[in-house]
């Protein structure tokens, strides 16, 4: 019987088949902490008296989520880390350079390869074909200290994407739609693989927009084949030796299959304070609904593509006086990017405020914490009370062009008015 | 492992940062202080109430969102001896186990606040004394058996050197 990516990836990392259900004791290529979780997981690595790292160049460190720190507690966990990998020999990401998963997939993930972090979003490595899911810090450093850890071989839900994206309707709007038909625990403890014909239209940034979202409907991970839009993305990047192609053998045991057909979508927002509480955008719930804050970027949509699809209906307009516009690039590289593109001054003249790298207001941490009453329309993956600092705040989601188009009427608007 | 505790009825959908809010995130590295904040953005009170040997009862998804083990931490430093939902997010139940906090799964639509809940682990049977029910859930896999009996992941891996997944 044939296997499905997640059976395949994890096989190579336990040395003998494995199937659906089975629990396994696996090899992993990379630890990922960041500065949220990684305190604690050095205290848990150092309360096991391991005293080494089993790898150090594989265990990454990223100070993301309070970058730049906004106080001294934070500051101070930042010198915890930093010092953790000066003496350890871990490699560290530093403030500015932009959120964990944005990094991981420029410089590090390859195709088969098994990625654990402290961070719920590691799911997004999927995009890459790698087994990559989110832990908590204690996990996290048990496979700093083994090299290795435990996994329940997860059950896969096939996605099959098939037709064309209309104008207006992008990769976010996908994995929306997807959340909000599976519900946030509709996948849960499974693994989701995407495949059919419209897979070859996705890009690689539209992959990771939909990959970072997987944990949304609950799933450990979410995998895309590695294929020529894989290869070239790796070969852009100056990675193309780190290629292999994985695919899914066509007698692979599914749990479930769930199709969609991209030429029938429409733009969606999640409502607050659910990832599956969504609606077209054209629902009365939704449509016109007044925004104090609008946020393009995250490690959801701070990509080039994002940017230029929102710059598309930005240029040459202006936010709403009554409406905050922050812009967020995932990492350095991609802030780079926009300067060259010239889409940073269609921002910064539209009235935008370009935050830092890294995660910025999406954690509730710094740059953007929501008033009482406000409400935020953003690209990121979660809309949770509290979430951006704030319970008496709402977070609606939607895609970058849905936040374009919103941002210049003040209110949540149908970006294919502006295409 | 048996034991007793008085229930706190949360509902569907609690998630990390209902737990450990946002804007409590300069406190993880002091846990007692973050500790007075648990749940708070489902239960403003909840911190200010609650006993030790106390269960905490949810819903559906219990635990949604971020990978922070400081979530489940709180909730085991606030004196809570078990938690019992519907369904537990999968990085939550995980760390749950990691730090030694039994998490069960089942039909909890009948726990009402305040009831006293005995739960017997190894027998996977959960007992509502104040409402005369019995309700049976599903019991752990081995690995986490192991790891839980042995009082978490560190001293998991402290006492046997490595994973010790059985035969």
């Amino acid at each position: 019987m044939g296997k499905t990516l997640v059976e395949k990836i994890l096989s190579l990392h336990e040395g003998k088949d494995v199937r659906a259900g089975e629990f396994i004791l696996a090899r992993v290529d990379w630890t990922l902490m960041q500065d949220g979780t990684g305190p604690l997981a050095v205290r848990q690595f150092e309360a096991l008296g391991k005293g080494k790292l089993a790898d150090p160049s594989h265990c990454l460190v990223f100070l993301d989520h309070a970058s730049p720190s906004p106080r001294r507690e934070l500051s101070n966990d930042h010198i915890f880390l930093r010092e953790f990998c000066k003496n350890q020999g871990a490699v560290l990401h530093e403030v500015g350079e932009g959120v964990c998963h944005q990094i991981t997939a420029e410089r590090y993930l390859s195709p088969g390869q098994v990625l654990i972090g402290a961070d719920s979003h590691t799911c997004t490595g999927g995009a890459f074909c790698a087994f990559s899911t989110g832990m908590g810090s204690t996990d996290i450093a048990v496979a700093m200290a083994l090299g290795k850890t435990w996994f329940m071989v997860p059950a896969t839900v096939r996605v099959i994407l098939n037709g064309r994206l209309p104008e207006g309707v992008t990769a976010k709007d996908v994995i929306l739609y997807l959340i909000g038909e599976l519900g946030a625990d509709g996948a849960t403890y499974q693994a989701l693989e995407f495949g059919g014909e419209a897979l070859e239209t996705l890009d690689m940034e539209s992959r990771l927009t939909i990959s970072n979202m997987a944990v949304e409907a609950g799933a450990k991970c979410g995998l895309f084949p590695s294929d020529e839009v894989t290869y070239q993305y790796l070969d852009k990047l100056g990675r193309g030796d780190a290629y292999t192609p994985f695919s899914p053998d066509p007698d692979a045991r599914y749990v479930r299959e769930v199709t969609i057909n991209f030429s029938a979508l429409t733009p969606r927002v999640a409502c607050p304070h659910t990832v599956d509480n969504v609606f077209e955008v054209t629902h009365e719930k939704v449509l016109g609904t007044p925004i104090q804050q609008v946020v393009i970027g995250t490690c959801t949509n701070g990509r080039l593509s994002d940017f230029t699809q929102a710059a598309r209906i930005l240029k040459g307009r202006h936010r709403h006086p009554d409406t905050r516009l922050l812009i967020v690039p995932s990492s350095r590289r991609v802030h780079e990017d926009l300067m060259t593109d010239g889409v940073l001054k269609v921002f910064i003249e539209a009235g935008a405020t370009l935050v830092t790298p890294g995660c910025g207001p999406c954690v509730g941490v710094h740059a953007g914490a929501l008033g009482d009453g406000e409400r935020c329309l953003s690209t990121q993956n979660r809309n949770f009370k509290g979430r951006m600092g704030n319970p008496e705040g709402e977070i609606y989601l939607s895609s970058p062009l849905t936040a374009a188009a919103s941002a210049i009427e003040g209110k949540i608007a149908d970006p294919r008015a502006y295409l | 492992m048996k034991f007793e505790g008085r229930a706190w009825v949360f509902g569907d959908g609690i998630s990390t940062d209902h737990i450990t809010p946002g804007r409590y995130f300069h406190l993880r590295s002091d846990l007692k202080e973050l500790a007075k904040h648990v749940l708070e953005d489902a239960r403003a009170d909840f911190a200010s109430k609650v006993r030790p040997g106390d269960i905490v009862v949810g819903g559906r998804n219990f635990g949604q969102g971020s990978s922070r083990e400081h979530a489940p931490t709180v909730i085991k430093l606030a004196g809570v001896q078990a938690i019992v939902a519907k369904s537990v997010a999968r990085i939550f139940f995980r760390n749950c186990i990691n730090i030694g906090l039994p998490v069960i799964m089942c039909d909890t639509s009948d726990i009402q606040e305040g009831d006293i809940l005995s739960i017997d682990l190894k027998e996977g049977v959960l007992g509502d004394k104040t409402q005369g029910l019995r309700l049976v859930f599903p019991l752990l896999p081995d690995i986490m058996t192991r790891i839980l009996s042995d009082g978490g992941l560190v001293n998991h891996v402290k006492k046997h050197g490595d994973f010790n997944l059985g035969a």
